[in-house]
């Protein structure tokens, strides 16, 4: 174990993966001088044949990641939250339905790296936390790690996984730290959620950045006496439903804290199965803390309004406890 | 260019297969076979036939919406398309993707595409596959007026050409995108113009001439093996039916006038390359016949061999999601 950075991480992640398969090789905009830092050192050590920087042509390079997979390379993309709007067709369209829609003919195992980048006024056009969008549309799988150890082992899972991967990395994440196993196969699987607290009266499902913030929440409510047990569930598609309904069966109460604006969001998933699924499970209503459903505002002043944060969660868990 | 004589037969005989599938579409979908929308490709057989016999079984196409003939004219296996098209288990996409969709992933058809111009950053891709890879194959695209004005096509012409990829922009200029004149929608005389602002050769072509629209894909494949870098190639030619099957309020009048498609029908690309072959020496009137009959024959086949395909069975609703599975919600 190595005490190591979100986004370093992800850089050694890429770079064992590219090491061990030269079938791997990435591209996106200003990667090769690393302006998001985690492709440093990539183009020195891999050559400008496997790290390349692309036009400003999104659609295009999603697409030709598309294709590159389709005859046998593993390409990785780095890109942005808010620039996949300009690539919707090749990501809907191809990567998504080229599989189903050829009768299992195709095999695209392309890796999608995309930042969000939200919470410190970059504004309506540049802070999307997009992930439930595609959650919506089958045939991507939907990744969003929230430590730098399942940054690393989710990153090198999707690059060998056959099919298509997004990663949603949470830019409020990148200067975290944690212990990062040393192992090249240090792999996480997906569809396995974390338990990254455990407790008793209350459980908290939180997503991507979202977990700093339910962890600073469970650790207040435990010094009120309230035991809340924190899940993350790591990967969205697919999505480990059963460590949520043992847990909400465990603690008959649920709130899920989403970074995404809350309609239709994963914590709008996640609590319509439970209300399904582990609906005689709840002693009390559901609690969705999501993003407010109004656009990005600039401000300071206004923009720390719309995200949960601690207070908003333990806001909601005393909700939950009041019925 | 000398032309091997076989090419030059099988040139003819994979003209007929795709005019004769498509008669038989017609035929089929007329009396209620299958309901779903199928675009005729009748009367520009010789741009696919002529481009895809210059490539290698190796090398990859993609396609679009009109989507008979590329697979077909590259050698595609006509019994699985039209089960394909009869949403049968036999065909080419297990009754998956129906007309729009063809694909034949073990001689390079990586798929038809619905979306106009969706698949030409997808080719561009393979080609830059073949790029990293060092490998030697090529990856060409066949795209419409239409949708040479999308962002796609204009996106992956400009980084196939500063990555100087491997790829061989088609465009069919069939003139209409649906009922819109190409020359209301593009800004330019001709789509292959706009190679100049790709730094890439644009290659104008008689598209009812199978032997021009050959002789210019071996050009640019050549240079795309050689590494110098993709080209853009125009089949100027002409669609016989209207945009889709089925389309019925569509009414020819309003767009086109009857004078026009007779004008067309006189430089038929089945007719020109037959003459030219009789003419040469190299097939007789009854060689041509039988082609001609032969390929309906097979056509006919296929028709029956759809017909007596299984459809899915319920199960196979949920199969072919992911290549490494995981549940479904």
């Amino acid at each position: 174990m190595t005490q190591t950075v979100f986004i370093e991480a992800i850089n050694h992640a890429t770079k064992e993966e590219m090491r061990k398969d030269s079938n791997v090789f990435i591209m996106g905009e200003d990667i090769t001088l690393s302006v998001y830092g985690a492709t440093q050192d990539l183009l020195s050590e891999f050559g400008d044949t496997r790290v390349l920087d692309t036009p400003l042509s999104e659609n295009g390079f999603v697409g030709a990641a598309v294709g590159a997979s389709l005859v046998g390379k593993r390409p990785l993309v780095e890109t942005v939250s808010s620039f996949m709007w300009v690539a919707m067709d090749q990501f809907i369209s191809q990567a998504a339905k080229m599989r189903y829609m050829f009768g299992g003919q195709a095999k695209l195992p392309v890796t999608f790296r995309v930042s969000m980048l939200y919470g410190s006024g970059a504004a309506a056009h540049h802070s999307d936390r997009n992930y439930p969008m595609f959650m919506n549309m089958p045939g991507m799988k939907i990744i969003v790690p929230s430590t730098p150890a399942d940054a690393k082992g989710l990153l090198k899972t999707a690059i060998r996984d056959d099919d298509p991967c997004i990663v949603f990395e949470d830019g409020n994440l990148y200067g975290t730290r944690g212990e990062v196993p040393d192992d090249d196969d240090h792999l996480v699987p997906f569809g396995v959620a974390s338990i990254l607290k455990p407790g008793t009266d209350v459980t908290i499902v939180a997503i991507a950045g979202g977990v700093i913030h339910a962890l600073a929440a469970a650790k207040e409510l435990e010094s009120q006496g309230v035991s809340a047990e924190v899940i993350d569930p790591r990967t969205l598609v697919p999505l480990d439903k059963k460590t949520i309904l043992d847990s909400v069966e465990k603690t008959g109460r649920l709130v899920v804290v989403d970074p995404a604006h809350k309609v239709c969001s994963a914590a709008s998933e996640i609590s319509s199965i439970v209300a399904q699924e582990g609906f005689w499970s709840l002693q009390a209503p559901i609690q969705k803390v999501a993003a407010e459903q109004v656009h990005i505002p600039y401000s300071q002043a206004l923009e720390k309004l719309i995200y949960p944060d601690k207070d908003k969660i333990i806001s909601a868990v005393n909700n939950t406890l009041e019925s | 260019m000398d032309i091997n004589k076989d090419i030059l037969v099988l040139m003819l005989e994979r003209m007929w297969l795709i005019r004769n599938f498509e008669l038989k579409v017609m035929e089929v979908h007329s009396a209620g076979e299958f309901a779903a929308a199928a675009h005729p490709y009748i009367g520009e057989e010789a741009v696919a036939v002529g481009s895809c016999l210059a490539l290698k079984d190796t090398d990859y196409i993609a396609g679009n919406h009109r989507s008979h003939g590329h697979p077909i004219a590259k050698g595609g296996d006509i019994n699985r398309a039209m089960a394909e098209l009869y949403g049968k288990v036999d065909g080419y996409c297990k009754g998956k993707g129906g007309s729009m969709h063809l694909a034949d992933f073990s001689i390079g058809i990586l798929g038809e595409s619905g979306i106009v111009g969706s698949s030409v950053p997808v080719a561009t891709g393979a080609g830059l596959a073949s790029k990293i890879g060092g490998d030697d194959f090529v990856s060409m695209v066949f795209f419409g007026d239409g949708a040479s004005n999308q962002g796609a096509c204009h996106e992956s012409m400009n980084l196939a050409s500063v990555w100087n990829l491997p790829v061989i922009f088609l465009c069919e200029n069939n003139q209409f995108a649906v009922t819109t004149s190409f020359k209301d929608t593009v800004a330019v005389d001709h789509v292959s113009d706009r190679a100049a602002a790709y730094n890439m050769p644009g290659v104008l072509v008689d598209g009812q001439d199978c032997i021009a629209m050959y002789e210019a894909t071996v050009q640019a494949v050549d240079r795309a093996r050689k590494g110098e870098g993709p080209t853009l190639i125009e089949g100027l030619t002409y669609r016989y039916e209207e945009h889709s099957l089925g389309l019925g309020r569509v009414r020819r009048g309003e767009y086109r006038s009857q004078e026009d498609i007779d004008e067309w029908k006189k430089r038929d690309p089945i007719h020109i390359h037959q003459e030219r072959l009789i003419s040469q020496g190299i097939l007789t009137t009854e060689d041509c016949k039988k082609i001609e009959d032969d390929t309906m024959k097979r056509c006919e086949d296929a028709v029956e061999f759809a017909r007596n395909s299984e459809f899915p069975k319920p199960e196979e609703v949920f199969e072919d999601m992911w290549a490494n599975p995981i549940p479904l919600p």
